[in-house]
């Protein structure tokens, strides 16, 4: 049984962690806010991009001079897979999911004897690829000094990918981030972006309809400018998305923290209370018999 | 006065205008164009430089833009631009640095193709920033 002074010790121990976790929650909150901003405000580049690529890929029809990254290698040997994760822990399950659902992608593609190659963006993701696949991963990009996204971070991956590619390093390359649904829930999810499967995307998204375009300059030239910039499109959404979830998972985390050391505070509080009493009782049957014995 | 016409000019960070406008003037790669309502169908690369908008109010705007895309349609002008700043908020030791890079890219250029691009595009920024200085 732990003495007085320990449960003293104790509770106000557990107050002090309990104040640090409700101000990270609350540094995350404001966090979160701005990282939402951000993800929201990149939202119509993305959108525009998306219809513009569909309507140029439509008026190509798939011809022969649709650049390589657009179309593939055309075969699947080696995949290159970009996890993007966060920086920091203590975001609960945020990191491992996505670094899950990365292993087992990574497991399958190995069980069908393909090569594979890693680039991991964030700390997190890497300390925890590294024990397995350390020998796969090949580059590690660092974030951390980063202090407001942009796009040239974004861009400095994407042009890594697309050098790479042009090299032969790889045949497809697949992007490994969480979706931001809502503060409770991130979605991990896989998305390949070598080649680009833009080619499916819808044609109505296009304002024009069927307006026939002019090119300036040519169609096959716009593209193999437009591809590798939807690459980092598409690398700079997954970073923002990864940002705000990694907030809210931070957020939520930190939360049931603050609960858990409430609830902590509540239960040895009424131990220590209860032991007080009884030591109060003890000295109290003391005295009475002390005095009912003279 | 000049028919309306909806123009956005969208950066990665986020939306920069999307208003009505009379008139717009683009950088074109292939030449300066000047786009009103009912413009033709054009989808054009746009090289650095200044955008000039002209809103309905008949207030002048002016942006810069480093590259991207001109999205042409009779109804309205989408402009995906790579990196976009209007003109009185421009930095200029960030165009100083965007110089040196494309500097170095020129000088770092492996065959002569992407050695005649990079020095395009150092040309282009200069360009730019003697623009921006007699401005």
């Amino acid at each position: 049984m732990p003495s007085l002074k320990d449960l003293r010790n104790r509770i106000a121990s557990v107050k002090a962690t309990q104040k640090i976790t409700k101000a990270m929650q609350m540094v995350a909150a404001a966090k979160l806010r701005r990282a939402q901003e951000a993800a929201e405000a990149a939202r119509p580049y993305s959108e525009r991009m998306g219809a513009v690529l569909a309507n140029i890929t439509q008026a190509i029809g798939g011809g022969g001079d649709a650049p390589a990254l657009m179309t593939g290698t055309g075969k699947d040997d080696v995949h290159l897979l970009v996890v993007c994760t966060a920086e920091r822990g203590l975001c609960g399950g945020f990191n491992s999911q996505i670094a899950r659902l990365a292993r087992d992608h990574i497991r399958r593609l190995l069980a069908d004897g393909k090569q594979v190659k890693i680039i991991c963006v964030g700390k997190k993701g890497f300390d925890i690829l590294r024990r397995d696949y350390a020998s796969m991963i090949i580059e590690r990009v660092d974030l951390r000094e980063v202090k407001k996204l942009g796009f040239v971070n974004a861009d400095a991956i994407a042009r890594k990918i697309i050098q790479l590619f042009s090299e032969g390093g790889f045949d497809i390359c697949t992007l490994f981030y969480s979706q931001f649904k809502s503060v409770i829930s991130q979605i991990p999810t896989a998305q390949q972006i070598i080649p680009a499967g833009v080619a499916s995307a819808p044609a109505e998204a296009t304002v024009g309809g069927n307006a026939v375009y002019e090119y300036e300059p040519e169609p096959g030239e716009i593209l193999t400018d437009l591809i590798p910039r939807n690459i980092s499109v598409q690398v700079f959404r997954a970073l923002l998305e990864n940002a705000a979830g990694e907030m809210g998972a931070k957020m939520s985390a930190m939360d049931n923290a603050t609960r858990n050391a409430g609830d902590m505070i509540n239960k040895l509080s009424i131990t220590y209370n209860r032991q007080r009493q009884a030591q109060i009782t003890k000295e109290l049957i003391e005295i009475i018999s002390g005095a009912e014995a003279l | 006065m000049a028919e309306a016409f909806q123009f956005e000019l969208v950066s990665p960070e986020r939306l920069l205008v999307s208003e009505q406008v009379e008139s717009v003037v683009i950088p074109g790669a292939e030449g300066e164009m000047t786009v009103m309502a009912n413009h033709a169908p054009v989808m054009t690369t746009i090289k650095p430089g200044v955008v000039t908008v002209k809103t309905v109010g008949g207030k002048e705007e002016r942006y810069v833009v480093f590259g991207g895309f001109a999205d042409i349609v009779p109804a309205g002008c989408t402009l995906l631009a790579e990196s976009a700043v209007a003109v009185g908020d421009i930095d200029r030791a960030d165009l100083a640095r965007r110089i040196q890079d494309a500097k170095e890219d020129a000088a770092d250029a492996k065959d002569d193709q992407s050695r005649s691009k990079a020095e395009q595009f150092l040309a282009q920024l200069t360009t730019l920033e003697g623009a921006l200085l007699a401005a």
